[in-house]
């Protein structure tokens, strides 16, 4: 963790869209980094009079492919940097990036589980690290996602999600849609409320041992509320919160 | 380097000169918290104050609101790159709570700030005290919100914000400086924003 961090250069190798309103960029770093899943990077973006924004974007890829990083970048209404990213970035262009960054919303399949993820709209970013790492290590910890998504087309990684979920291997998904109605059993069609958190802890064979949840702070709050009133330990909640 | 194509966007030149570098002017307020909102009750609320290991003193809610208050208006910058002008705060100052508690000055180099939901973070005794942080009550007249780290919490605006700890119960003063929750995980121990100490291998 006490590597340097300092900034080097990734080019944009790929740019896949996501929906109407993500798309993910993947990144090939000059030096390829060891992460973990959960943690972000910093990217900076300068301006030919040397004026910089930089921003956080949680690593959406396996910790298992660090030589390509996937970021998914979701356009914000007037947003300085997302808006580079939707407009103008192309593949070949080259960004400055920091990392690995954050020793806390991390998990690794030696951490154990039952693991219960919930995400809403990006923040489903983290969370999708964390399950292509447990895939990728043949893992069979019992882990559910709630995935909170305003309709069926906007849900992130839906169907890389739903082809995990086939390999019945202690991976559940239940997508809650807040504007479609569900199409699959046990998907939701309705925001994230108590009775939902009872069901996906139920669908869990014990108590989770690690809940991540990210999203908005009104969704993480909302959420993390129907959790402790459900009776989960505060411990064993991390949160990552987008946005204002 | 510079970024094909970018050209960013410009803080206003009225309040540039209080942006520091790789900030960007929000009039929102996010929110960032590493675990759930703690369930604070005022009736089980206390603030401890300690040297070392031991407890000099605990203020229990109406204790603690019976302390002089002062209002301030400060620049906030947090290290996820927000800053927010003219933020308006009424609390108590670590100076007058320094004072009730009997101490003319700190009584050790380095503080150690505690969370009810576990947290800590690390601040120098000299970036607490003439007038430069507050255990704060109140944002914007207001009781301070739960998620913004109601009852009370931390503030210490000229350095980042992961400083002004939330929820906070209690400043542990301390001989050396010890790292925090955040320090322990790869943030710096100082986190001047000017100096844009975000990371530990910031200078």
């Amino acid at each position: 963790m006490t590597a340097p961090l300092g900034w080097q250069t990734a080019r944009i190798a790929e740019i896949v869209p996501r929906g109407a309103r993500v798309k993910s960029f993947f990144l090939a770093p000059e030096r390829p980094f060891v992460f973990k899943a959960g943690q972000h990077v910093d990217l900076r973006l300068t301006a030919e009079d040397g004026y910089q924004a930089r921003r956080s974007y949680s690593i959406a890829s396996s910790p298992g492919q660090p030589e390509r990083l996937e970021l998914a970048v979701e356009k914000l209404e007037d947003g300085e940097v997302s808006s580079f990213f939707h407009e103008v970035a192309q593949v070949g262009d080259e960004i400055e990036l920091r990392g690995p960054i954050g020793g806390h919303f991390v998990w690794d399949v030696a951490d154990g589980g039952p693991l219960l993820l919930v995400g809403a709209g990006s923040g489903v970013a983290p969370l999708m690290a964390m399950l292509r790492h447990r895939a990728d290590q043949g893992a069979a910890t019992p882990a559910l996602l709630l995935l909170a998504s305003r309709s069926w087309d906007e849900a992130l990684f839906r169907d890389e999600l739903i082809g995990l979920e086939s390999r019945q291997d202690g991976f559940r998904l239940m997508i809650a849609t807040s504007r479609d109605a569900p199409r699959r059993a046990g998907d939701h069609g309705r925001r994230f409320d108590r009775p939902m958190a009872a069901e996906a802890l139920a669908g869990l064979p014990e108590a989770p041992r690690h809940v991540f949840i990210c999203g908005s702070n009104a969704f993480v709050e909302a959420a993390a509320g129907a959790l402790l009133d459900e009776g989960v330990a505060p411990g064993v909640i991390r949160t990552e919160r987008y946005g204002g | 380097m510079a970024t094909r194509g970018f050209g960013g966007r410009r803080t206003p030149a009225d309040v540039a000169s209080r942006i520091p570098p790789g900030q960007a002017l929000t009039t929102g307020f996010p929110v960032l918290s590493a675990g759930p909102t703690p369930r604070v009750k005022l009736a089980e609320w206390s603030f401890t104050l300690k040297v070392g290991p031991r407890p000099l003193v605990k203020w229990d809610w109406d204790a603690f609101n019976a302390l002089p208050r002062t209002r301030i208006t400060r620049d906030i910058h947090c290290v996820t790159t927000w800053s927010k002008l003219d933020t308006d705060w009424e609390g108590v100052t670590i100076d007058d709570l320094l004072a009730a508690a009997g101490f003319a000055a700190p009584p050790t180099p380095f503080v150690l700030a505690h969370g009810f939901d576990g947290y800590s973070t690390n601040v120098p005794s000299a970036d607490l005290v003439g007038g430069k942080a507050m255990v704060a009550l109140s944002y914007d007249g207001a009781p301070l919100a739960p998620d913004h780290g109601g009852p009370a919490r931390l503030l210490v605006p000229h350095l980042y914000f992961w400083k002004s700890a939330k929820w906070l119960s209690g400043l542990q003063f301390t001989e050396t400086d010890t790292a925090g929750f955040w320090e322990l995980r790869g943030y710096h121990m100082y986190g001047d924003p000017w100096r844009e100490q975000r990371y530990h291998d910031d200078l």
